[in-house]
């Protein structure tokens, strides 16, 4: 399924095909970098666990196109995760630079003020994690909603994507005015996916968005990422199901590797 | 929608901190504190008792003169000011129009002796409202803002919960449209019910309104609800800053550390 020259996977035939190292077949329409990571360390430090420390990333370097998906894996506790949190500004970096795209400029986020990541964050980052955290007392479509309202769109507009999102995500329509918090797990995974995937932001992070999802909900998410691709977004995900990697994957990335 | 890259030059900060100190007595108070407020920024400053917090806020809001430094406020109708440089009259001015303070005990915000109208009211009439139609049906809109029925506006606060003069003091703050507020614990004391109800309507209306609000609060889930940003203090100083979800996802400094990990999950 995959060929391994040089620590980089190719999806199967386009070594042959001819493509270059990130596996874009030459001659295609030119891509954009959308995410350039630079040397990137990240350890951590207990200090109120005898200061025990150890080192997480160590120098990652890593490049990511419009309309690529990039899949990270290696063995948990490998720093998949921690990166990916430090691609949102989540966890910060001891050192290196994380340089992701807003239109013309591109931001690096180990230097910008929090206001600059929060804007990035409202229009420009995406990101879904494996479980919902919302405040309790807000009803599922409103916390689907919220992200597009967030940009000043039209409550109409927002409203409609949502309910299209939930329905494709077979969340009943009875659960829409109720608060997710006394959902199942699998559903308040589907109403976090709808609010990660409502907005069309031009980078996606996604931390095992299927985790707890059935196949066929799994579909779903796989039809959403594609479509997310076919715009032009640049994702990186982690995914533990193979099947759902197979579906989408451009490229698979050993954190350790990098 | 604009593109990012014009928007990020022209913004200035509404208020500039600059290494401000007040101390009381040796490691009591706050010691070279900087940082800048944008306009629509909530910045918490989280902490324990004696950490200074509170001294922090009220030399920022005006009320405690701090030994040395500056705050720097970008005022619509009066320009760049030097807060403590100027005259005091300016600065109740500023209290009375641009700003608000939502205090911790009700009671130290609000007139218990005249009605919810009335305390409203008053903030119209102090920054030069004269017509009692306008200022009657004003008082009606925040009170329903505030989820007050409107029926009680002429009940007095003292006839009203808790939860209730709380969300009346925020009302009497935010008839001026204020552009920066000032808050002092503004959950504690109240049931956890009541707090989760309080702690919705101030995100909204922080949200709707693009206030900028400095909070002090002790409680983290507080501050991971309604800051973007947060500054935890500890015995005077500013040990950790950034980013709200940072700072309580990936502390650096050992206090952050310690206060993260001290929490009580449900």
């Amino acid at each position: 399924m995959w060929n391994v020259v040089d620590g980089y996977a190719f999806p199967r035939g386009a070594w042959e095909r001819g493509a270059n190292e990130f596996g874009n077949v030459i001659g295609d329409k030119p891509m954009t970098i959308m995410i350039d990571v630079q040397g990137v360390e990240k350890s951590f430090t207990l200090h109120n666990q005898g200061g025990a420390s150890f080192s997480v990333l160590e120098g990652a370097n890593l490049q990511v196109q419009s309309g690529e998906c990039v899949v990270l894996h290696g063995q948990s506790g490998a720093g998949k995760s921690t990166l990916l949190k430090a691609l949102y500004a989540n966890y910060s970096v001891n050192s290196g630079s994380i340089q992701l795209r807003d239109g013309e400029q591109m931001v690096d986020l180990t230097t910008a003020l929090p206001r600059r990541i929060l804007a990035l964050r409202e229009h420009a980052l995406g990101y879904v994690s494996q479980f919902l955290r919302v405040i309790p007392r807000v009803p599922t479509l409103q916390v689907v909603m919220q992200p597009l309202l967030d940009l000043g769109v039209d409550e109409a507009v927002c409203e409609a994507k949502a309910k299209d999102l939930l329905s494709r995500l077979n969340v009943p329509e009875r659960l829409w005015s109720l608060s997710p918090s006394t959902f199942s797990g699998g559903e308040q995974q589907r109403v976090n996916i709808a609010r990660g995937f409502i907005v069309e932001y031009p980078i996606m992070l996604l931390d095992e968005p299927t985790a707890s999802l059935d196949a066929a909900n799994r579909k779903v998410v796989v039809q959403l990422i594609n479509e997310a691709k076919a715009r032009g977004a640049a994702i990186v995900g982690i995914f533990h199901d193979e099947d759902v990697r197979e579906a989408v994957a451009d490229r698979l990335v050993d954190v350790r590797a990098i | 929608m604009n593109s990012a890259a014009e928007t990020w030059q022209d913004i200035e900060p509404l208020l500039s901190v600059q290494q401000l100190s007040k101390f009381y007595a040796p490691g009591k108070g706050c010691g070279d504190v900087s940082f800048d407020l944008y306009p629509g920024e909530v910045l918490g400053i989280v902490g324990e008792s004696g950490s200074g917090k509170s001294t922090l806020l009220n030399s920022l809001s005006v009320r405690l003169q701090p030994d040395s430094g500056h705050v720097i406020y970008r005022s619509e109708q009066f320009g760049e000011l030097d807060l403590y440089e100027g005259e005091e009259s300016l600065r109740r001015q500023l209290m009375r129009s641009e700003w608000g303070i939502v205090h911790q005990h009700p009671r130290d915000g609000l007139r218990m002796n005249v009605s919810a109208g009335a305390n409203i009211g008053e903030r119209l009439m102090a920054v030069g409202e004269r017509h009692y139609g306008n200022i009657r049906e004003r008082a009606e809109e925040w009170l329903q803002a505030v989820e007050i029925d409107a029926s009680r506006i002429d009940d007095k606060p003292s006839q009203f919960s808790g939860g209730m003069q709380q969300r009346l003091q925020i009302a009497r703050n935010l008839v001026t449209h204020p552009r920066l507020i000032f808050m002092d614990e503004p959950t504690g004391g109240l049931d956890v019910s009541v707090q989760a109800r309080l702690l919705d309507l101030l995100r909204n209306l922080v949200a709707q309104l693009g206030l900028s609000v400095i909070i002090v609060t002790h409680d983290l889930a507080v501050a991971r609800l309604l800051a973007h940003r947060l500054m935890v203090m500890r015995r005077g100083e500013v040990v950790e800053t950034g980013l709200t979800d940072q700072v309580l996802d990936d502390p650096q400094h050992p206090y952050t550390q310690l206060l993260v990990s001290s929490i009580l999950q449900n």
